[in-house]
């Protein structure tokens, strides 16, 4: 039986506080670009960028980046990720690009997620924003606004629900 | 999702599904062409090797520049210039470039059947480029993603394919793919080139330009090969033109947004009139284009099964 560890009221105010500090590092949302990592990511991205125009009043660009290519175990790997569409809106040179997910676990797909936006500019500089900091990093990355750490075993499952509307959120440890 | 072979032969051997997953990957390697940097290291430390026993730039050409985006290192060897002009066989030839350390081989051969025949004997993923007048299952699947591109879809389109469909690849690998996915497919042409046997296949026949283009999405030509001249399959290349040559009052026939194909190269003035070549409603270097993300996605694909 899944633990439910965040509500969708847990939710809201996690986005809410990260929206804020977001603002609040770049000294305003003029010069930052958001981009979910597939699939995770891009739910939470959408939401962030809209609390974040909510309390800023303007829109502020969402970008989809597509990882697979850029893993670093395609070669081991029994099944193969399924290529999906990398979609960003905005110019990324000299902007800060803030990549979003939904969990940080060993940190190899930030790890790819940066290559992969390097591919395609060169940004001022990248930020990190997850909705979940579980721990057991492999690579030393660390991200910058952290909705809830939650310390897990590495048999554990994180799973993040994000919809829409947000009627359905909730995080479940299994 | 994995494909189930670890080589693409035919379109005749993969589902609907397996149409379906290539095309969609195919649409995320579109996106990378897009770009300033036009390469991902997916298939890095990966070799692909271009054996190729026809003469062929645009295809090889369009598989080499795949590779390379995916950044797996290229060897073409164009047997002209090979020792299969020494007489080695073609297992020796594949056995060889496997023992230079090959782990995708695309092969093109004039006799029907070759890929298969190959891939049942070596380890390396086989892609087929092409096999006499049995399949050319890249430039269906190119095709394809360019109609989707331009038509949303493919169930319900009407396809006109127009030309030498007894001897050409390209047609059977489009008529399996198109009826697979859920188009109404016609062949226009001389009856030598669209004889009745074709009907087997699911597909209408049609001996007049005019009655098959009426109400078409898709205008398909293929090239007319010259060497056929003189044979008994059409008399002369003007009068095949009057006869089965896309003219602009021929595809006024078609509906008002039907788009024109060609896989290339192609003959002005023979199967095609050059105004028509070059309007609007080409999509002639669509496909050109569409072929390199195609390519990727089919690389990327058979390299990930392992069998």
């Amino acid at each position: 039986m899944p633990k439910e560890l965040l509500d969708r009221k847990d939710i809201e105010r996690a986005i809410t506080r990260m929206a804020h500090e977001i603002i609040e590092k770049n000294k305003g949302i003029r010069s930052i670009c958001l981009v979910g990592i597939q699939q995770g990511g891009v739910h939470l991205a959408n939401r962030l960028s809209a609390k974040l125009k909510e309390i800023e009043g303007s829109n502020i660009p969402v970008g989809i980046l597509d990882i697979s290519l850029y893993r670093d175990d395609l070669n081991v790997r029994k099944e193969q990720p399924v290529v999906r569409r990398t979609q960003v809106p905005c110019e990324i040179n000299d902007r800060k690009v803030v990549l979003v997910d939904d969990v940080l676990f060993t940190g190899r797909s930030i790890r790819a997620a940066m290559d992969a936006i390097m591919d395609l500019g060169r940004p001022s500089a990248i930020q990190l924003a997850v909705l979940v900091d579980r721990g057991h990093r492999e690579l030393p990355i660390k991200a910058d606004f952290v909705g809830k750490n939650i310390p897990t075993s590495m048999e554990e499952t994180v799973t993040v629900h994000l919809t829409g509307d947000g009627t359905e959120d909730r995080v479940e440890l299994e | 999702m994995n494909l189930r072979s670890k080589d693409l032969i035919s379109i005749k051997d993969i589902s609907a599904d397996e149409i379906g997953h290539i095309l969609e990957t195919a649409a995320g390697f579109k996106d990378v062409l897009g770009r300033d940097i036009k390469k991902v290291p997916a298939l890095r430390g990966k070799t692909t090797v271009n054996l190729f026993y026809e003469p062929s730039t645009r295809t090889r050409t369009s598989f080499e520049v795949a590779a390379k985006r995916l950044s797996t290192d290229v060897i073409n060897i164009a047997t002209s210039t090979s020792s299969v002009v020494k007489g080695e066989t073609l297992l020796d030839t594949a056995k060889t470039v496997l023992a230079l350390g090959a782990d995708i081989v695309v092969i093109r051969h004039k006799c029907s059947g070759t890929p298969h025949f190959l891939a049942r004997n070596i380890d390396a993923s086989v892609v087929n480029a092409g096999d006499g007048t049995n399949e050319h299952p890249t430039q269906a699947l190119l095709d394809l993603f360019t109609m989707k591109e331009h038509k949303g879809g493919i169930q319900g389109l009407e396809v006109a394919i127009v030309g030498d469909i007894l001897h050409s690849r390209v047609a059977k690998s489009n008529i399996y793919a198109l009826t697979k996915l859920g188009a109404k497919v016609r062949l226009i042409g001389p009856p030598t080139f669209v004889p009745d046997c074709l009907k087997g296949l699911g597909v209408d026949l049609y001996t007049d330009m005019n009655a098959g283009l009426e109400g078409v999405d898709v205008i398909m030509m293929l090239r007319i090969q010259l060497e056929r001249q003189g044979k008994g399959f059409f008399p002369s290349t003007q009068e095949y033109f009057r006869n089965w040559g896309l003219t602009a009052a021929r595809v006024s026939r078609a509906k008002k947004d039907a788009i024109i194909m060609h896989p290339g190269p192609m003959n002005r003035g023979i199967e095609i009139a050059s105004e028509v070549a070059d309007s609007s409603r080409s999509v002639i270097l669509d496909q050109v284009t569409n072929g390199i993300a195609v390519r990727m996605a089919v690389l990327y694909l058979v390299s990930g099964v392992r069998e």
